[in-house]
């Protein structure tokens, strides 16, 4: 294991949930306004994953009055406060751009039977 | 001045407590060992001399050696001197708690050799329009008048060996030191490619 790898592994969180694309998230993220901390909620679609170690990150796509709206996080962002799967999509892509072109009912994924 | 001599070994991200994020550069820096002092009396002025990277005593030559054996240090593979410090001994280990986080940095080293290029990417020239007939794509053009001067101006931009050549990076802010795996953390980049010989020096 190389000495970045290793700087690396110090700063990964390990309280979160396994997730992929396709899957319905609530993200926890802390926002600070003045000086008082509050936690905003961002659900949507996760569209892709990308990277690796410390410098992951995931991008969440939501239907905000008829807008498309995306975020992208570091998964390992001590600003996120927690990360909460609600479905998981059945999908055969690990990057679901084509979400992008589609709206309405086609921009719905299916859920997966567990 | 204080300087050490490292390895560069890549690059990664720290997370900083407010959620920012700050890309830095890994150097294993040292441990250094100082093998000679010059003086002023012996030698007309201050320095010191130090070594780094253990190598084995077959791939040094004699004189190299000799100096070493002298010094009292294992076998080194890249020395270096040191202009203006004077407060350490001969045979002293120099290592990062000589630098300290939130200090300002200079690194040397020698740049990614990108072999020989055009003008547009070893100077940034435009280029010409790709197609609709046009005949200029990616030539230097006009490098300068004709029979007056008749030449090419010393320093004209034109294509040639691109990168492999010593560079300095300034102003780099130090994040933090582990002083166990000698390592040091900056912000930003610095010249070389992943292991390659770096020099860290105070502003």
């Amino acid at each position: 294991m190389t000495v970045i790898d290793l700087l690396e592994q110090q700063q990964l969180r390990s309280d979160l949930p396994l997730f992929k694309a396709g899957d319905t998230l609530r993200v926890h993220f802390k926002v600070v306004e003045g000086t008082r901390e509050r936690i905003q909620v961002f659900q949507g679609f996760c569209i892709k994953r990308q990277g690796s170690g410390v410098r992951e990150t995931f991008t969440v796509r939501k239907q905000s009055f008829g807008v498309g709206v995306e975020r992208t996080f570091p998964l390992h962002s001590p600003k996120i406060d927690k990360i909460e799967v609600t479905a998981i999509g059945d999908v055969s892509r690990a990057k679901l751009y084509y979400l992008r072109q589609k709206i309405g009912k086609k921009a719905r994924i299916k859920e997966k039977r567990v | 001045m204080k300087a050490l001599l490292g390895t560069k070994l890549g690059m990664t991200q720290v997370f900083n407590p407010d959620g920012t994020v700050t890309p830095v550069t890994v150097i294993q820096a040292g441990p250094c060992v100082i093998t000679q002092k010059k003086t002023a009396g012996s030698d007309g002025y201050e320095a010191i001399q130090i070594a780094y990277g253990d190598v084995k005593a077959k791939r040094l030559n004699r004189p190299l050696l000799g100096h070493l054996k002298k010094a009292g240090v294992s076998p080194k593979r890249h020395l270096m001197e040191v202009p203006g410090e004077t407060g350490a001994a001969v045979g002293e280990v120099l290592d990062v708690s000589l630098f300290e986080a939130g200090e300002l940095v200079k690194v040397s080293g020698v740049t990614k050799g990108k072999g020989f290029q055009g003008v547009v990417k070893r100077h940034g020239f435009g280029g010409g329009p790709g197609g609709h007939g046009a005949h200029f794509h990616r030539a230097p053009g006009s490098i300068g008048a004709s029979a007056d001067p008749s030449r090419v101006y010393p320093g004209t931009r034109l294509p040639g060996q691109m990168g492999a050549k010593h560079a300095t990076q300034r102003g780099l802010t130090v994040v933090s030191t582990d002083t166990e795996r000698n390592l040091l953390l900056l912000k930003g980049s610095v010249p070389g490619s992943k292991g390659s010989l770096v020099v860290v020096r105070g502003q």
